[in-house]
């Protein structure tokens, strides 16, 4: 078993102190919104969690493709570990999402599209994880698996799509939102650098749980030829 | 050196129309394969039929479909009520083919794949109509509702085309595990979720008489869906059904 490449001890420290530093901006440096007041500054963590939830997704369906493509097991590895960190980040995106809905819109869930949009996609992913559980052939639940990530990410955008062919109370911060949005507001500059700062630092994040995902997912293929061979 | 090109384009030209031709006639017996096992048994149209109108039937329990409710929920109970028979239709389609090792014996067949693919498809969009054709006069009858408008028609199709080319994919993907009846709606659903909002949107608009402008979006997305399912199913197949 190789040891812990240094490089990824690295990535910890760095991942962990940019998470600290996001944590103090959100609290100390981004402004008090005026309308909202605290409640608010979940938005940065929130988009933040939402991105990382669609990067996976994204990297999911890339391994997918490079699966069925070259054939090497190690894309399965990454596209599993990939969807895997998604779906919590996507998950908490979704709860911090109520947290902030309770506030301004004074409901935990409305069955407003955006929401009912991420709803769906979340289940999407929990269909893959139901999907591989069930072929025990390794070589074919790579191959189904891929392919069941690539079609979801295909559906995704139409989902969105279809979405926003209604009329969404979500706001839109970044573009232009409807305007029967509610709970919308304008980004100071010290805002736009929190969010900013908040997305980067979760990049960070999603890199260094893929990494250490990954080398997880090598170790237990390792472990289950060694107990395949012990048991012949 | 200036006859070699054309001697190659001459013996592409004459291998690609057989190819075509080739590819058409596994289609076509493939189609007629699933056609004259149903005409025989006659065991996936009448479950699909009387699943759906027992679905209708709840709805009616369920929804109190008095004639105010009608007007804005017959959309989605049709939508619903086709979603779940085309489950049935899919699940067993497939699963007929697994049982009795006929998969098998199509993939040995020295044919293109993805012909295997699209005679399923095709097979199952055709079972789909046959269902919703009788369904359609049957809620008609039953509620007094006039279905027959020919914008709703082209949606029903549309929205049957997009259901069937994923479902026929997912089915071939469902029968490989080991939960394969329970998985297929668990995997499918969420996929279909865009097909499935358009088609009650523009059924709904049409059945509302609602301007063409505002349905428009909704049958382009409908569009989308089915060209890129379609090819994506195309391109995949073969990795679904590779051993």
């Amino acid at each position: 078993m190789q040891s812990k490449p240094r490089l990824l001890t690295i990535l910890d420290i760095v991942t962990l102190l940019l998470f600290v530093v996001a944590v103090g901006m959100v609290f100390f440096y981004a402004p008090l919104e005026a309308v909202m007041g605290q409640v608010q500054r979940v938005f940065y963590f929130h988009v933040a969690n939402a991105w990382v939830g669609m990067l996976g997704f994204l990297v999911a369906a890339i391994s997918g493709a490079g699966l069925l493509i070259k054939g090497d097991p190690k894309w399965d590895i990454a596209g599993i570990a990939a969807i895997e960190i998604s779906f919590v980040f996507f998950f908490i995106a979704i709860v911090s999402g109520s947290i902030w809905a309770r506030g301004t819109w004074g409901t935990w869930w409305t069955w407003d599209p955006r929401l009912t949009s991420a709803a769906i996609v979340e289940l999407l992913y929990a269909a893959y994880f139901m999907l591989r559980q069930g072929i025990e052939d390794p070589d074919r639940r790579a191959r189904i698996g891929a392919i069941y990530a690539i079609l979801s990410f295909l559906s995704v955008p139409l989902t969105f799509i279809s979405i926003r062919i209604f009329r969404t109370i979500h706001p839109v911060i970044i573009g232009s939102g409807a305007a029967t949005a509610q709970g919308s507001f304008d980004m100071t500059t010290k805002m736009l650098q929190t969010f900013m700062f908040s997305l980067l630092t979760f990049s960070f994040i999603f890199a260094d749980l893929l990494w250490h995902r990954i080398r997880l997912g090598r170790l237990a293929v390792e472990t289950e030829t060694l107990r395949l061979k012990t048991l012949q | 050196m200036e006859l070699l090109p054309k001697a190659e384009n001459r013996v592409r030209r004459k291998s690609l129309m057989p190819g075509v031709g080739q590819f058409l006639r596994t289609l076509g017996a493939i189609i007629w394969k699933d056609l004259a096992t149903e005409l025989r048994s006659r065991e996936l149209l009448s479950a699909m039929l009387v699943f759906a109108l027992l679905v209708i039937l709840i709805f009616n329990f369920a929804l109190e479909l008095d004639a105010q409710a009608r007007a804005t929920v017959t959309a989605g109970v049709l939508w619903v009520t086709f979603a779940f028979a085309g489950t049935i239709g899919l699940n067993r389609s497939m699963a007929m083919e697994k049982d009795r090792g006929c998969l098998d014996g199509l993939l040995l067949a020295p044919v293109d794949r993805s012909a295997i693919y699209f005679g399923k498809a095709i097979g199952n969009l055709i079972f789909m109509l046959i269902v919703e054709a009788i369904i359609l006069p049957a809620y008609s009858v039953l509620y007094s509702v006039n279905l027959f408008k020919p914008g709703l028609l082209l949606v029903i199709l549309l929205g049957s085309t997009g259901y069937v080319a994923v479902g026929t994919l997912l089915s071939s993907m469902a029968v490989q595990t080991r939960t394969r009846d329970v998985l297929l709606p668990i995997l499918l659903f969420p996929l279909v979720i865009p097909v499935m909002i358009a088609a009650v949107k523009a059924s709904m608009g049409y059945l509302q008489g609602s301007d063409i402008l505002d349905i428009r979006p909704w049958l382009n997305l409908l569009l989308v869906y089915d060209v890129i399912f379609i090819a994506a199913a195309f391109m995949v197949f073969d990795y679904v059904v590779e051993e």
